[in-house]
């Protein structure tokens, strides 16, 4: 019996990408033709790159100081200068790479499944459930996310893992929101009501029928939310919240840097532009992805 | 026929991205009469009115003649279009509910038709727009024009987009399903008053409307479309002539008072009559 | 005012969610102020305090007793606007607060007044050329804003306008010689100094102000751009904007004479909440720009584990952004003919 489907399931075998991936590649095309989300993904690409290779491509250890060399201008062996305890701010910015890539990481993995199981449940039982978990939503949508996170910080204590945690803490309401709404479009369709008749569990419904529909545009809003949470985690690597010296966090470094920046320009400028082409690459991307899957966006004249 | 207003020769339109033409080499003339477009829905009867003015900004117009009076329709600058839209011709839409701005005094909308191309004071503009309300039949117009549109009923309001559009006293006038948005009721009171004033200033009227009874009863001419096509142009008197099938499905798919007690014929589409028929002009 | 219970419904409906928002927030700080690794007894009493002054200050706070009953009495003095003293400079937090409020919000209206200058004509363009190049570099340079680390770019900016060009004022509300000129009447240095006549002070405060407010308002323009294109091309494809047209009117009359007066509803929600959201970009600025202001307060209190402080500020933004939805609500109200 169970030999059928497994069967036709294998039967496409054709030399095609899996079936699940050719959305996916249909996305990216449409992403790569316009040079602006083009930009994004380069940038991303660059980024992943960068936190894989960056041992690699590091020409000098991240924390190696050298104290005959401080404060160096950009050169031939240091091409983007060293900082105030000699080392090398190319090789700290690679590294920073992976640290920003954990960030977007380990806040994606928490705050996705938190903002579903929130909003799916809220928008699939409504009635009161709906109103205290939305209620709830909202008292933490009334801090601007900094802030809040800021204040998460100070309760927890500084460190990488905690502004990391912070934001997660300040980055699921507006994920709860949408897959609630999403949930509410689905909830009286057939499909919902034949699974519900067929005697299967709410959790169930919610897992199986409800929460890939919401997949989708989860993701999109996750990506555009990733520009706001490089820039929290750095603001608070600024403030001396996240993660501590010496990690070579880009944050962080402009906050150290900030010292010797009137001779030393260089100290704050090349973190500060990483900064910037992460979450402006995110930014695009995230926009590209909107007129990608909003049909409505696209049919507009 | 008197001297053609409107002359439009073999015109088609495309959407920009579109794989088919939207409408394909339409003819027709137009001269101080009534003229009924009538089709179904996505037949582009509407796309012909708005190229007409030159509406559509992502469609491509094209036509062997498109002539306006002394203007080519087709070369005309945008400035010029501007200084025709409004004044020498205009186009009453489909909803008053849409079709006025909600933020604004429904009077100051009107007045505003004669402000865009005449020099005069705000309080000439008024006047006039007030004697165009009591023109279109409104008891009150003084208390019409400073109320809101969602203030007003639907009847009411498409006698004031009536009254906008006929305000500088245009020589064309395209009404899009200028009824099918407002109660049973009212159509018929609506249309009188339009039909009334398009003959008493002679102004050629272009109906676009997928209702062939309504289209036969105010219109001296029809032209039938279909999936982009003119299949047919009729006298409105000869309609029960009609020679191309399409027309005489439409026909058989109107109820009649008195009419046989069977089930109403399904109305039949079929490819080959993308292609204008032999015979008919 | 005919149809009283008509619009008085969702008005109480929403004075209702304001208060359980309002609870929230307080259950929130609460919660935070408890978890703070900070010794409230200790930072009262300092660290060589013998057992019985520490026993004693612990049974003044109440905290022996069960932390419902604890929140209870934080519900009880904040009702009272007492939100206790301030650890670092010993005087009422309150007393505080609105002592360096005044700056930020000097800071903040200039930004908000920059960033919409900027963001709503740019969003309109971008609207209207949709698609064209100028809607592309529109959304890039605003995109641009949106991401730039407003305390990175606020070096830059020092580095570039003051140090290099000399072009602004640096660090701080004025120049350095002009400290205590003014007598401090509302706070507000650009009024003190008008009252007082100072205008080379005023000129002095423009001067630093402008930097800082032009920086966030770049940074909140890309918002509020963002949000005007959209609201705007929802409103072109609308069939009034096709009457206006058909009027023969203008391009530029149909769009700012017809389409844009249907937006501004919106827009004026939207530039509330960016205003709100400015605090967030504050608290960075006024740490680069050494503007003695609320987001330094912030950021100095929680270096210090000031615990009373800390709840007040956080506090204090919850409420803030709070009223700024009730505020745009109510505006809603106010300027859109249908609602009345």
């Amino acid at each position: 019996m169970t030999m059928i489907p497994t069967e036709t399931g294998h039967a496409p075998a054709r030399p095609r990408l899996p079936r699940a991936l050719v959305p996916l590649a249909n996305i990216l095309g449409f992403l790569w033709r316009s040079p602006t989300s083009a930009f994004g993904l380069i940038v991303l690409g660059l980024l992943i790159a960068m936190a894989l290779l960056g041992p690699v491509l590091a020409p000098y250890d991240p924390y190696a100081q050298d104290l005959q060399a401080t404060l160096q201008a950009p050169s031939a062996a240091h091409w983007f200068g060293t900082d105030e305890l000699g080392r090398d701010i190319l090789s700290r910015l690679l590294f920073g790479a992976a640290i920003t890539l954990r960030i977007i990481f380990l806040v994606t993995i928490v705050v996705g499944p938190i903002g579903m199981a929130v909003g799916t449940v809220a928008g699939y039982f409504g009635g009161r459930v709906d109103t205290v978990l939305m209620r709830v939503t909202d008292i933490f949508l009334s801090f601007p996310s900094l802030i809040l996170s800021l204040a998460f910080v100070a309760a927890l204590g500084p460190s990488l893992n905690n502004a990391i945690i912070a934001i997660s803490l300040t980055a699921w309401p507006p994920i709860a929101r949408l897959a609630r709404a999403e949930t509410l479009t689905f909830r009286k369709a057939d499909y919902i009501s034949a699974a519900r008749l067929q005697g299967a569990s709410p959790a169930r419904i919610i897992w199986k029928s409800i929460v890939p529909m919401c997949l989708p545009s989860v993701v999109i809003r996750l990506t555009l939310n990733m520009a706001t949470v490089i820039l929290t985690a750095a603001g608070l690597g600024f403030l001396g919240l996240g993660a501590q010296p010496p990690m070579p966090e880009w944050g962080a470094m402009i906050a150290t840097g900030r010292r010797y920046m009137i001779d030393s320009w260089w100290l704050v400028t090349f973190p500060g532009i990483a900064i910037l082409l992460v979450s402006l690459a995110f930014n695009l991307l995230g926009d590209g992805l909107r007129d990608a899957l909003d049909p409505k966006q696209m049919n507009r004249r | 026929m008197t001297t053609p207003i409107l002359e439009v020769e073999d015109l088609t339109i495309r959407y920009r991205g579109a794989p088919q033409p939207a409408v394909q080499g339409a003819s027709f003339t137009l001269g101080r009469e009534r003229l009924g477009i009538v089709g179904e829905s996505g037949s582009g009867k509407s796309t012909v009115g708005r190229a007409l003015m030159r509406l559509l900004p992502t469609a491509e117009i094209g036509a062997a003649r498109m002539q306006f009076g002394r203007t080519d329709l087709l070369t005309a600058s945008e400035r010029q279009m501007r200084a025709l839209r409004g004044n020498r011709m205009s186009m009453i839409l489909q909803d008053p509910k849409f079709s006025l701005n909600p933020i604004r005094r429904c009077g100051e909308q009107i007045a505003e038709a004669c402000l865009a191309h005449e020099r005069m004071s705000k309080r000439a503009a008024k006047d006039r727009a007030l004697a165009m309300l009591e023109a279109v039949q409104i008891r009150d117009p003084q208390l019409v024009y400073d109320r809101y549109p969602h203030q007003v009923s639907g009847g009411m309001g498409q006698r004031i987009m009536i009254a906008m559009m006929l305000l500088a006293g245009p020589e064309l006038v395209i009404a899009d399903e200028p009824t099918s948005a407002l109660d049973v009721t009212v159509r018929l009171e609506v249309l009188k008053i339009l039909d009334g004033l398009v003959r008493e200033k002679g102004i050629g009227l272009i109906m676009i409307s997928h209702d062939l009874n309504l289209v036969r009863n105010f219109c001296d001419r029809v032209l039938i479309m279909y999936a982009g096509r003119v299949v047919e142009t009729l006298d409105a008197a000869e309609l029960d002539n009609a020679r191309h099938p399409y027309t005489r499905g439409l026909l058989a798919a109107q109820p009649r008072i008195g009419g046989s007690r069977d089930p109403l014929p399904v109305l039949e589409r079929r490819p080959e009559w993308t292609r204008p028929m032999e015979g008919t002009a | 005012m005919l149809r009283n219970p008509g619009w008085l419904s969702p008005l109480l409906r929403q004075a209702g969610t304001i208060l359980v928002t309002l609870l929230g927030l307080l259950v929130l700080t609460f919660v935070i102020g408890r978890l703070m690794p900070v010794d409230p007894v200790r930072a009262i009493v300092g660290e060589e305090a013998t057992r019985e002054v520490y026993e004693h200050v612990y049974q003044q706070l109440g905290l022996d007793r069960p932390l419902w009953q604890q929140f209870l009495m934080y519900l009880r003095d904040v009702a009272s606007l007492d939100f206790g003293t301030s650890l670092r400079t010993g005087q009422p937090v309150l007393q505080d607060i609105l002592h360096v409020l005044p700056a930020t919000i000097e800071l903040a209206t200039f930004a908000i007044v920059i960033g919409a200058g900027l963001g709503i004509p740019l969003g309109v363009i971008a609207a209207v050329k949709k698609d064209r190049w100028q809607d592309h570099a529109i959304r890039v340079f605003s995109l641009t804003g949106h991401s730039m680390p407003i305390f990175w770019t606020g070096m830059i900016g020092l580095l570039v306008f003051y140090a290099a060009l000399g072009w602004v004022g640096g660090a701080g509300r004025m120049d350095q010689f002009y400290i205590g000129l003014v007598p401090d009447v509302t706070g507000f240095l650009l009024i003190d100094s008008a009252l007082a006549g100072e205008w080379d002070v005023f000129r002095s405060a423009v001067n630093h102000l402008i930097l800082p407010a032009s920086l966030l308002g770049y940074s909140s323009s890309a918002y509020i751009c963002r949000m005007t294109r959209s609201f705007m091309l929802d409103q072109i494809g609308q069939e009034y904007v096709t009457t206006a047209r058909v009027k023969g009117l203008s391009e530029r009359r149909t769009i700012w004479g017809h389409a844009f007066g249907n937006i501004r509803v919106q827009l004026v929600t939207i530039v509330a909440l960016a205003y709100g959201a400015l605090l967030e970009g504050a608290v960075l600025i006024e740490t680069v720009f050494a503007w003695p202001g609320f987001g330094q307060y912030l950021t100095s209190v929680l270096r210090m584990g000031d615990m009373n402080a800390l709840m007040t500020c956080v506090l204090l933004v919850g409420v803030i952004f709070i009223a700024l939805n009730l505020i745009s609500d109510l505006l809603y109200r106010v300027f859109d003919p249908r609602t009345r």
